[in-house]
């Protein structure tokens, strides 16, 4: 691991695992906040339903 | 009737699978892509390749990866269009970001290697051409989805797309067999056992299951996320009928 970054090929090899993890870190934000997004739009419908159909004092 | 799991054939059920499925592969893939790491940055450089074959143990798996997850959408199409299964629908249409991605990291990694190795960033090779199809195969499948707004039908044409495209796999699995490639064949699963040494076949196969442990976990959340995404429709729907 010593001259992994500083070697002959660190220009390759460096780049090569930066975008390897911010494509991860990509990955992993976007599935984490478009799950979340679309439960919390589902409960927020979900709650104005359940408002629309109670009776009315 | 094909037979399915049950948490595949019952949304309820999947739900309830992969809320505790989703973070324990995940945590596995971590565990498995540290082991993985350790092993191919502490492996000694190669004669020929030197540090760069480093960049084997992530540009390896993305590679297997991009064919593996266009394998599971072209089974979640085929179910989809045949079974009309809503779940198979989400898994298919799930599949397809995290596909591209992979095809895209197989592609850039590919091409860093490629330079200091062979003097070139990308040639037009038959399994450099052949993987630069596969990804814009997961493109057009997402752009097509996209572009209509009727569920159903953007359901069935993506489901036809993602079949004609199954069409291409072998292509890329067998293309350095069939034309003279710059890129080298197999040279892991072949007939005869692995051409690399246990030093390199260890991390090299970690990391491969990170990868797909990794892309397992989110998947889950993926199609979790579809699921929500299309009860809040069905939702929004009852809403504005009142």
């Amino acid at each position: 691991m010593h001259d992994l970054f500083t070697g002959k090929y660190a220009a390759f090899i460096g780049p090569a695992f930066a975008i390897t993890a911010v494509t991860f870190v990509a990955m992993i934000a976007s599935s984490l906040a478009h799950a979340r997004r679309w439960r919390r739009r589902y409960e927020e419908l979900a709650a104005a339903k359940d408002a629309q159909t109670e009776p009315r004092p | 009737m094909i037979p399915a799991p049950a948490f595949l054939a019952n949304p309820e059920r999947f739900m309830a699978f992969s809320r505790w499925a989703a973070p324990l592969i995940g945590a596995i893939a971590v565990a498995l892509a540290v082991a993985g790491l350790w092993l191919g940055f502490t492996a000694p450089e190669d004669y020929q390749q030197g540090a760069t074959v480093k960049i084997m143990f992530i540009h390896v798996p993305a590679a297997w990866l991009s064919m593996f997850v266009y394998v599971c959408m072209g089974i979640a199409s085929f179910l989809a269009l045949v079974f009309r299964h809503a779940l198979a629908d989400a898994a298919a249409q799930a599949a397809a970001p995290l596909g591209a991605a992979f095809t895209g990291l197989a592609l850039i990694t590919g091409s860093l290697w490629g330079r200091p190795m062979w003097g070139a960033w990308w040639v037009w090779d038959a399994r450099l051409t052949s993987v630069l199809v596969l990804f814009l195969f997961y493109l057009a499948y997402m752009a097509l989805r996209a572009s209509l707004d009727d569920e159903t039908k953007a359901s069935r044409a993506g489901a036809i797309l993602a079949l004609v495209g199954l069409i291409n796999l072998p292509v890329v699995h067998w293309s350095v067999n069939w034309w003279n490639t710059l890129h080298q064949g197999a040279s892991v699963f072949r007939k005869g056992g692995s051409a690399l040494d246990p030093v390199y076949l260890t991390p090299l196969l970690l990391m491969g299951l990170a990868y797909t442990a990794a892309f397992g976990a989110l998947w889950l959340v993926r199609i979790r996320g579809e699921v929500w995404r299309r009860r809040a429709e069905a939702a929004a729907l009852r809403l504005a009928r009142g």
